[in-house]
């Protein structure tokens, strides 16, 4: 298996940790070395995702947590927005997920307007699994860097 | 992480200055202070987005429903001194087309 990191923050299903989770999300975007640009892009998204959790899974009541999972690999950072406060098992997700169809009932997450349309607008790679609550995976890829590995592997070689 | 809204009249012209985050946490003040200032008649609302740094959906959703309100109380809103990163929102999702946006003075650039 490809070797990556993994970061789990688990917030309160509040609005006022949305801002929150955008601070780590900057933290951990910052230090793979994301441009300006796309982190700001992937603060969006994900407070997208983290919003319509906040709205949706919980009508408002102000209870339950919503679990956000960061998959820190060499070319990508994938992020997990589920809408129910368990622990990942991030294999058993993976295979269960599946391209945003419009035919899948998550009728919920697209109330938020504008919302889904944004996290596909900014991600590369967006994928929604709803057998157990609503979990969003999404991708960015560190599309810069490719040209620096190239030049870094003739270096070293 | 907050919002502090500024609120100024000048004849017919009322000016809500806005410094700081637009989210979940804080649109809901936002369309609290914004929608009454959008029927009263006759005036025009501008909304001053300068020391804005972070803006999503849910910001645009209080734009669209002041919008909304304006077309029904003969009043008018126009977005002022955006920045690049909050404009490329509005760009996006096509809002740009139905918004009045002074691109002029642009922020930051």
């Amino acid at each position: 298996m490809e070797p990556f990191d993994f970061v789990e923050v688990k917030v309160p299903a509040k609005a006022e940790y949305v801002g929150v989770v955008r601070l780590s999300t900057s933290g951990i975007a910052n230090r793979m070395g994301f441009a300006y640009e796309e982190i700001e892009d992937l603060k969006v998204a994900i407070s997208e995702a983290i919003t319509n959790a906040v709205k949706h899974a919980y009508n408002d009541s102000g209870e339950g947590e919503i679990t956000i999972g960061f998959g820190v690999y060499q070319d990508r950072l994938e992020v997990m927005v589920a809408d129910h406060g368990g622990s990942f098992n991030l294999g058993e997700i993976k295979e269960d997920i599946g391209p945003y169809q419009h035919k899948d009932d998550i009728g919920e997450l697209r109330e938020g307007g504008f919302g889904l349309f944004l996290i596909d607008a900014l991600m590369d790679k967006v994928e929604i699994n709803s057998k157990y609550g609503v979990i969003v995976l999404m991708t960015k890829y560190l599309h810069e860097n490719e040209v620096g590995q190239d030049g870094d592997q003739i270096s070293t070689s | 992480m907050n919002l502090t809204i500024d609120v100024t009249n000048k004849e017919k012209i009322t000016t809500v200055s806005l410094a700081g985050e637009v989210d979940a946490f804080t649109a809901p003040k936002l369309k609290e202070t914004l929608l009454p200032l959008t029927k009263e008649s006759g005036q025009t609302i501008e909304v001053d987005l300068q020391e804005v740094s972070y803006m999503d959906s849910t910001g645009l959703g209080v734009f669209i429903s002041a919008l909304k309100s304006t077309k029904e109380h003969d009043t008018a809103l126009k977005l002022i001194q955006m920045q690049e990163r909050v404009y490329r929102l509005f760009k996006i999702t096509g809002l740009t087309e139905i918004m009045d946006i002074d691109n002029t003075v642009r922020g930051g650039m």
